[in-house]
Order: structure tokens, then C-alpha cells, then sequence
């Protein structure tokens, strides 16, 4: 394992009970980063052996794996995804146009990057980024979660889940 | 490619076109643009027509005046032009007279009425608020026991997003409906002033998993414009990147098919070998989906002599784990049963609605770009087109399995015949307002860009007729008959894309 897949690993044991469950929405990406995206899937990635799960409603995901700028034709139901999302509702931007609008920008029928409409964590840049990229993307989301909710909590709760594994 | 023109009134081009079909022109698409800023009074329609096995096309165009924008529809004699008729109608506000179906299909339902944002007069930014007032209106089959299933536009698993809307009598299928276009973004229009460098970039990104397919179309549009003859060695090496895309696409989508009937041991194999062949993209080109490789005049990187025989030998052990993997799959009971008769495209509507592809090919309909209007170095290399008689889902899993076949022997002449030479040549000029149209055969069939320069080169008007544009309307016809839970089979079978359709 590398030191990514390490650190990724013993975090979702900490922080999740041993699985994360991410939801990915499309919301007018050109297929290209969905297909990294279903690459961490493949026997080479294996992103299963961490407990990462991709799962079909949003009401069961701890992260949503956002790919694409926002069209106007998806933007209310990316915004009903978010909505039905658990929390910590960590959306991770996957790729040039999530981030920021990538090639096709401001027009009439896309809005650009995702967090003009939504609260972003981690932005993942690349057009697509490579799955290591990702993979890397959801660790980070992680970890900042990981960190805003214990220093919210303190010593509480969270943390003693934490010594606890 | 010779392009002849046949400029005709409004009134005549029902048979113009008709004249053009009985001297076996083939339908391709309508292309619409506003032509306000050189001074014509101001929509110009295009039908083009394709003449295989003899390198040319028509181009059948009348211009429409401001004060009366309408024409007669041609989509009662060319089923297949209705989409590209309804299309022109939300973004140009230009009327078929005559047309059955004028619902809403680039702007959804939303969009304010009478708002036309590829007219010139339409600031590319400008947005607009939601009319929430209007609905999607569809069809729908009523009487006892019948049930409405709406699905999407968001879906269980990592996929593109579209809205279907199913009729269903326990679990048959009596209609479907299928709302697409909800990842359009204006990329038409956001080219529009772009210089054609820069556009090469945005028509790499249409679609991630076409991408050497859209770009080659697009130069080759704008080689066509300049003249410019790309040297020997770049057209191999244009070949050598697009087998290449068709291969870690067929060899996927064999995998993903069987994803339709969950199993895992076939869909892990797929994914395994295509996973082997974007690593071989990567090594190659350093991109996994060969983007940045096709260049204006040529290609960007030359492949050495040791990439070559590299290229060689992986491809050598996925071939034999690829055909051991396919002999397995077809050896499974349960496979044929699923496969077979399920989801049948009929030939005669392949025909009528121009599908194209190996979709069109599974249905008896044996057209493919490379063969008919060869372009790169198609017209040196030896290669078949395989055709099946029976369209259901096995006719398209074979399809694609013989056709990435000969990708194989394609790559194994490209590696051996290559010649010496540059790479690449300046292009020639752009004369403002010439029109080039570029079609390559991509993994899902003819791509076609059409492509009208301005000033300064830059682009005028530039209209993508994808594959999966071509293909979407006839997958809503093939499921009627079979039951929902083979829905997911059969549009893994056709496997279009939807933002090369949408843009
Ligand atoms: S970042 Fe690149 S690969 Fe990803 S959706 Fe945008 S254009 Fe496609």
C-alpha cells in the first residue's frame, strides 16, 4: 500500500467505523472524470479494500463526489442531492470543471465551478484527475472533517470514537 | 472530402433533399446558424448529405429572412432530421413548419419562451430565470394496472444523468420516454469568437471518452477550410490514437455489458483489461484518454521506435486475455439468455432514423466512416467492418468484440507501416466564413463537426453532431416489449454517451 492508501485506511477506521459511503453526482461533466471516478473501482484501485462503498442514495452518503460545472439543467437536483445528503455532507469537486468551471465556463446554460452554488471541501484539479488524484481528494475531505468536528467537540464524543479503534 | 453546395429558396428544399436521397445521399444532420454578422438576412439552414465509398458530401442551404424564419419541416421524409429540427427551433427561434413534435428538448421546459441564446444578439453569459409555469409534457399510456416509473435524471450508480419516464404493465414495458440534455453547456456557443487553437482544446472535451475522435473531426473540419495535407506520418499515427480509444472503449464496454446482469467475474475482467490499456494510453501519450494528442496540421508527439514495440507487446497479452475472457462470457447460460432477443433494433428503423455505429452495424445497416469516407490513413490500411443481422443486446456484445478485433490488426499494420517524416505542418489560411466538416468513426460511430470560421481565425459557428445523437432517439423504441429490470442491459448495449450528446 502506498502512503496515501495507508493514511486513507486507518482514517476511515477512525472516523467512519471502518466505511465511508460516498455518493458521486454528475452534474454536466464531459464523462471523463466519471470515469476515473468508476476506475478507483477496478481490481487495480480496489478502493473497496479501504471501506469506501459508492452507494445509490444520497440519504446513506457521508461524501458527495461532485463531477462537471453546474448546468442549469442539473442544477436543482445537484442542489436536492446535497440537501438528502448525511453529515458532515463533505463535497469533494472532482476535476478542472467542478473546481471551477473548467473550458466551458460561464454560459448560458452552465454555471461554472460547484461552489457557486454549494460549500466545497477539497477540490481536486485535472482534466480528469488520475484516480491516485482522488483517491488522495477523499482523504483530505476526511481529514478536514475529521478536524472541524473535533475542534467543535473538544474531547468529546468524537474523539473518544476515535482512541476507541 | 469534396463538399458540393446546392443553394435553394425555403420552399424548395423539400426537393432538393429529395433529389440528393434518390442519388443515394445519405442523411447526416441540419445545421442552423445565424449569419446576421456577414451581412445575410439572417438564418441559414444546412442538411448535409453524405455520399459514401465516393468522398463526397452535399450541403443543401437556404437562408431564412428575419421577418419570416420558417421552413417546411423535412422530418416527415427524414425521420432522423427531427432532432436537429426541434433543436434549431429552441436555440434559434426558427420555425419548421409542419414538424409533429416541438417540445422543448437543448432548453427544458424552464426556459423562458421566445429567448433564443445562439442568435448573435444573445450575450454568451447571459442568464436566465426559471419559468416555472411550463411543464414537461409527455405521453402517456392510461387504463388499469398501467403504473408510471420515473427515473433519474440522477442515477444509483456512477453514471450520467437522464431522466426516463417509464409506462409499465407489471413489469413489461409499454412506453418510454427519455428526457436527456441535462448536461448541455453551451459549447457551441461558447466557441463562438474562440480562436481555432483554442477550440481544439474544447472539442477534446465534448466528450472524455471520444476524445480523440471529436478532435480529429474538428481539424480535420479545419484542414479541410485551410487545405492543408498532413504529412504520412501523422495520419498513421492519427490512426495508431484512435484504434487506441476504440480499443479501451469496446474492451470496457464488453466488461460494463454484463454489469446489465450482474456479473461481477466478467465485469472485473472488462475493467481489469481496460484499466491495462489506459495505463498503455498514459505510457504512450501521457494521458489516460489520449487527450493532447492530435495537433492542427498533424499530431503533438511523435511515438518512438521503443513505444512502438511496446505498444506491441501489451497489446498482445490483452488480445489473448480479452478473447479468453469473451469465449468465457459467451459460454455462460445465463449471458445468452439475457443477451438474446432483448432489446432488437429493427433494421429498417436503424436505417430510418440514420443511426450509426456499431449500433447501426448489429442491426444489418453497414456503414462506418473509415471504410466510406476514409480519412487519416484508413484508405492504406486493410481492415473489415463485421455487420450482424439480429440488433438485440448479443448483436451489439459481438459487434463490439469483432470490432475491437480488428483494432488489433489496425495497431499491428500502423506499428509495421509506419513511415518516416514529420509530425506536423502549419496550417494553411482560414478564409472567413468557409464552412469545413470533419467526420471520424469513434468507438460509438460518426462524429461530425462542422465547423464556420470568422475573422482573425477564429470560430463563427460551430455544430457537433455526436454518435450518441445520432443513436439516443432509437434506444427508447428498442425497450417496449422487453421488462424494466433488461433496461439497464440494453442501454448498457448501446452505451451513448450523453454529454457528447448534450454539449
Ligand atoms: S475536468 Fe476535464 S475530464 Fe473532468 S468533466 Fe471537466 S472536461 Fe471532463
Amino acid at each position: 500500500m502506498t502512503e496515501i492508501e495507508e493514511k486513507l485506511s486507518s482514517r476511515i477506521k477512525q472516523c467512519f467505523a471502518r466505511s465511508l459511503h460516498i455518493r458521486h453526482v454528475d452534474s454536466g461533466s464531459c464523462n471523463g472524470c466519471d470515469f476515473e471516478i468508476t476506475a478507483l473501482m477496478n481490481p487495480v484501485y480496489d478502493i473497496q479494500r479501504f471501506g469506501i462503498d459508492f452507494v445509490a442514495s444520497p440519504r446513506h452518503a457521508d461524501m458527495l463526489l461532485v463531477t462537471g460545472g453546474v448546468t442549469r439543467n442539473l442544477e436543482a437536483a445537484l442542489r436536492k442531492t446535497y440537501e438528502a445528503t448525511a453529515h458532515p455532507k463533505m463535497l469533494v469537486a472532482i476535476g478542472g470543471c467542478a473546481c471551477g468551471g473548467g473550458m466551458f465556463g460561464d454560459t448560458y446554460a452552465h454555471l461554472g465551478g460547484v461552489d457557486k452554488i454549494l460549500p466545497v471541501s477539497v477540490y481536486v484539479p485535472g482534466c480528469p484527475p488520475r484516480p491516485q488524484a482522488i483517491l488522495e481528494g477523499i482523504l483530505h475531505a476526511i481529514e478536514r472533517a475529521h478536524e472541524l468536528e473535533s475542534s467543535r467537540k473538544g474531547n468529546g464524543a468524537y474523539a473518544a470514537r476515535t482512541s476507541n479503534v | 472530402m469534396k463538399i458540393s453546395r446546392i443553394i435553394v429558396a425555403p420552399h424548395e428544399l423539400i426537393h432538393a433533399c429529395r433529389t440528393v436521397i434518390a442519388n443515394h445521399g445519405r442523411f447526416i444532420t441540419m445545421v442552423a446558424s445565424d449569419e446576421c454578422g456577414r451581412e445575410i438576412d439572417r438564418f441559414v439552414v444546412r442538411y448535409i448529405f453524405a455520399h459514401d465509398g465516393k468522398s463526397m458530401l452535399n450541403v443543401v442551404e437556404s437562408v431564412l429572412t428575419e421577418s419570416n424564419c420558417s421552413y417546411p419541416t423535412l422530418s416527415s421524409m427524414i425521420p432522423a432530421a427531427s432532432w436537429a429540427e426541434r433543436e434549431a427551433h429552441d436555440l434559434f427561434g426558427i420555425f419548421p413548419e409542419g414538424h409533429p413534435d416541438l417540445r422543448p428538448l437543448v432548453l427544458h421546459d424552464d426556459w423562458p419562451e421566445g429567448v433564443y441564446p445562439l442568435r448573435k444578439d444573445y450575450a454568451l453569459r447571459e442568464k436566465q430565470e426559471r419559468d416555472s409555469f411550463s411543464s414537461w409534457s409527455y405521453p402517456k399510456v392510461e387504463g388499469e394496472g398501467v403504473f408510471e416509473v420515473p427515473v433519474g435524471p440522477i442515477h444509483a450508480g456512477v453514471i450520467e444523468p437522464g431522466h426516463f419516464r417509464f409506462q409499465v404493465m407489471g413489469d413489461s414495458v409499454l412506453h418510454l420516454e427519455a428526457k436527456l440534455f441535462y448536461t448541455h453547456r453551451g459549447i457551441e456557443k461558447r466557441s463562438e469568437g474562440m480562436s481555432v487553437v483554442k477550440g481544439l482544446y474544447l472539442a477534446e472535451r465534448i466528450c472524455g471518452v471520444c476524445s480523440v475522435s471529436h478532435a480529429l473531426s474538428y481539424v480535420q473540419a479545419i484542414e479541410q477550410i485551410s487545405e492543408t495535407r498532413v504529412p504520412e506520418r501523422a495520419i498513421f499515427l492519427r490512426v495508431l490514437f484512435a484504434e487506441l480509444e476504440r480499443l479501451y472503449n469496446h474492451v470496457g464496454d464488453i466488461g460494463n455489458m454484463c454489469a446489465g446482469i450482474g456479473y461481477a467475474y466478467a465485469v472485473n475482467h472488462g475493467a481489469h483489461l481496460k484499466e491495462q490499456l489506459m495505463q498503455l494510453n498514459d505510457f504512450i501519450v501521457g494521458h489516460r484518454f489520449l487527450r493532447g494528442s492530435i495537433a492542427l496540421g498533424g499530431v503533438t508527439e511523435d511515438i518512438t521506435e521503443e513505444k512502438l514495440r511496446y505498444i506491441e507487446t501489451t497489446l498482445e497479452r490483452v488480445k489473448k486475455e480479452f478473447n479468453e475472457i469473451v469465449e468465457q462470457i459467451l459460454s455462460h447460460d445465463i449471458v445468452v439468455n439475457r443477451f438474446s432477443n432483448t432489446g432488437i433494433l429493427s433494421e429498417r428503423i436503424a436505417r430510418e432514423l440514420s443511426t450509426v455505429g456499431p449500433t447501426a452495424r448489429a442491426s444489418n445497416y453497414d456503414i462506418d466512416v473509415r471504410r466510406d469516407l476514409p480519412y487519416a490513413a484508413y484508405d492504406q490500411l486493410v481492415f473489415e467492418v463485421p455487420t450482424f443481422m439480429e440488433g438485440d443486446v448479443m448483436a451489439r456484445f459481438k459487434q463490439r468484440f469483432l470490432e475491437a478485433r480488428q483494432s488489433f490488426q489496425i495497431i499491428e499494420q500502423v506499428i509495421n507501416r509506419t513511415p518516416k517524416g514529420d509530425i506536423r505542418v502549419p496550417i494553411g489560411d482560414l478564409i472567413p466564413y468557409s464552412f469545413g466538416i470533419g467526420m471520424t468513426e469513434s468507438p460509438r460511430g460518426e462524429n461530425v463537426h462542422f465547423v464556420m470560421v470568422g475573422e482573425n481565425n477564429t470560430i463563427y459557428r460551430y455544430r457537433v453532431r455526436s454518435a450518441p445523437y445520432a443513436n439516443w432517439p432509437a434506444v427508447p423504441i428498442c425497450v417496449p416489449g422487453n421488462i424494466i429490470p433488461d433496461f439497464p442491459l440494453i442501454n448498457k448495449s448501446f452505451e451513448l454517451c450523453y454529454a457528447c450528446c448534450d454539449r
